[in-house]
């Protein structure tokens, strides 16, 4: 934005110019389609899949996986965040639990998820929601705990009870940790239903990758990290766009969402 | 012992407000506690305007939270309106240090927190509240946000949030010692001027000797380890006092006053 037009008309010739030398040094050097393809493969590939709308369908298992993952651990996780933030026999109890469950990688838990709930969307549903639910459980017990101090005395001072001080302080400070919670959950819940697939599923795009994977279809492969990619970008971009709704008074926007979720991506992937 | 002592201070039939006798704040419990407050002795009656001046670590702002009821005495007795201060009161309005004001909320959302904690209801409160901006010199900031006011204005906003709700006492714990010297001084002429206008009883704690003395009916001096009362004495200058007054020999005086008792309990080195 900085950068005005004559930037952004940059941008996007460097864009060109990088998909141009792709594909030119594919054919210069007749580097075999299965193992990188020239992006003119890719589109065509895309064009295709989207043509006889085999794409569509499984777009469709993907998202409502994420969509449904995302909204379960994000209600779980919020709820149990509460929990343990407002309650220290919740948490002196949960610790161990949540220790464990912290640092162990979710996406191993998708074999057994797989064997516990069958091939169908559940499985990815749930794998979904494990891999979501996490970093948000964890921005949700930050958030209620990070009021502060003077504001807790004001509440105090006019005899508020602590369910006031709850809904009234805790909560809407907790709001900017909350959603860059949700803002991580959401990319994750993507992950966790993409993993799912890989493991064992009828449909869906990660289903799709593994199928091509075994045809040794690269450039539809290409094409499904494509659609994926700007999966994630929307689907982020949705988050994005509600917490800068809710969040209008949040000066400071002191919780860096992508700073956090780069150190949190660590874990999983 | 002074077995009765009612109304020590001031002959007249005032009400007394708040009736202090023999306070005692102790921290820690352990071999050497650490003794904050010792045989605090004072009252003060209504519509009166008393200042407690002192030197950091003298104990006052254990004494406000201890009348604010957001900390129990160790010892003695801390009376509002005749009954013991167990606990967060509802006819008392604190301000504090910093302003203290909830980022999501409007200016007015912020006046109106002591009634919505106390449910009061909005209908009548709104109306109060703008009258009560207007007051504090903030009409036509009503929809505005706390982050696009200035130091000075924030702090008139905790100013009229401490009225909403018409309190008996209002408790100010060195409301304006985080503003520049020039509106410090102008809030000190204004805090006048609606204390003139609305008569309430007020406790100012400060550890300017100057605004002790120019706000005060009565300045009370407290020195510290531990903390006990040095002094206590009645200003006799004719409101309301314009800033000039700093610079008679009578304002002088009183301000040496309390220096003297200062330096004697070894607090200004």
């Amino acid at each position: 934005m900085r950068y005005g037009i004559a930037g952004m008309a940059l941008r996007i010739l460097l864009i060109a110019a990088f998909l141009a030398v792709w594909e030119v040094v594919v054919r210069a050097f007749d580097v075999p389609a299965f193992i990188l393809p020239p992006p003119s493969n890719i589109f065509l590939a895309l064009y295709r899949g989207f043509a006889s709308s085999l794409y569509i369908g499984h777009i469709g298992v993907t998202l409502a996986e994420t969509l449904m993952g995302f909204a379960l651990g994000a209600v779980l996780a919020f709820a149990l965040g509460v929990a343990v933030a407002l309650s220290r026999r919740v948490e002196f109890f949960l610790y161990p639990f949540i220790v464990m469950f912290q640092a162990m990688p979710k996406v191993a838990l998708a074999p057994l998820v797989i064997i516990w709930f069958g091939l169908g969307i559940t499985s990815k549903v749930v794998s979904a929601a494990l891999v979501a639910f996490f970093p948000l459980m964890v921005n949700t017990i930050t958030g209620l705990r990070s009021a502060d101090a003077d504001r807790v005395n004001l509440m105090r001072s006019l005899a508020a009870s602590r369910w006031q001080i709850f809904w009234m302080l805790q909560l809407p400070n907790a709001m900017p940790y909350i959603f860059a919670g949700l803002e991580i959950a959401m990319i994750f819940a993507l992950i966790g239903a993409i993993v799912g697939e890989f493991v064992g599923a009828t449909s869906g795009l990660g289903m799709l990758i593994q199928s091509m994977n075994f045809t040794m279809d690269v450039a539809g492969q290409f094409s499904i990290l494509l659609i994926l990619s700007v999966l994630g970008l929307l689907l982020n971009g949705i988050v994005v766009a509600i917490r800068r709704r809710v969040l209008f008074w949040d000066q400071s926007q002191k919780v860096d969402a992508a700073a956090n979720a780069s150190s949190e991506t660590g874990g999983v992937s | 012992m002074r077995a009765v002592a009612p109304v020590r201070e001031t002959a007249s039939a005032a009400r007394e407000v708040i009736g202090v006798k023999r306070l005692g704040k102790q921290y820690g419990g352990g071999a050497e506690p650490i003794l904050a407050l010792k045989d605090i002795d004072f009252t003060v009656s209504e519509g009166e305007f008393l200042s407690i001046v002192g030197p950091s670590g003298c104990g006052k702002s254990t004494l406000l939270k201890i009348l604010a009821g957001l900390m129990p005495a160790s010892g003695g007795e801390a009376l509002l309106n005749g009954t013991p201060i167990r606990g967060p009161r509802r006819d008392i309005g604190v301000v504090f240090q910093s302003p203290v004001l909830f980022p999501w909320r409007s200016v007015t959302g912020n006046v109106l927190l002591p009634a919505d904690v106390q449910r009061l209801g909005r209908a009548g409160m709104e109306k109060r509240a703008y009258d009560l901006l207007k007051l504090v010199g903030l009409g036509g900031f009503e929809r505005r946000y706390p982050w696009e006011l200035s130091g000075g204005m924030q702090q008139r906003v905790a100013l009229a949030r401490a009225l909403i709700h018409d309190p008996a006492l209002l408790l100010m714990d060195e409301p304006f010692g985080a503003l520049d010297a020039m509106t410090r001084e102008q809030m000190n002429v204004e805090l006048q001027r609606l204390w003139m206008e609305r008569r309430k009883t007020v406790v100012f704690i400060t550890h300017s000797t100057a605004e002790a003395v120019f706000l005060g009916d009565r300045v009370m001096v407290m020195t510290p380890r531990p903390g006990q009362v040095g002094d206590l004495f009645t200003v006799d200058l004719p409101r309301p006092r314009p800033l000039d007054v700093m610079n008679t020999g009578e304002f002088g005086g009183y301000v040496r006053r309390i220096r003297k008792v200062l330096n004697a309990g070894g607090a200004l080195e």
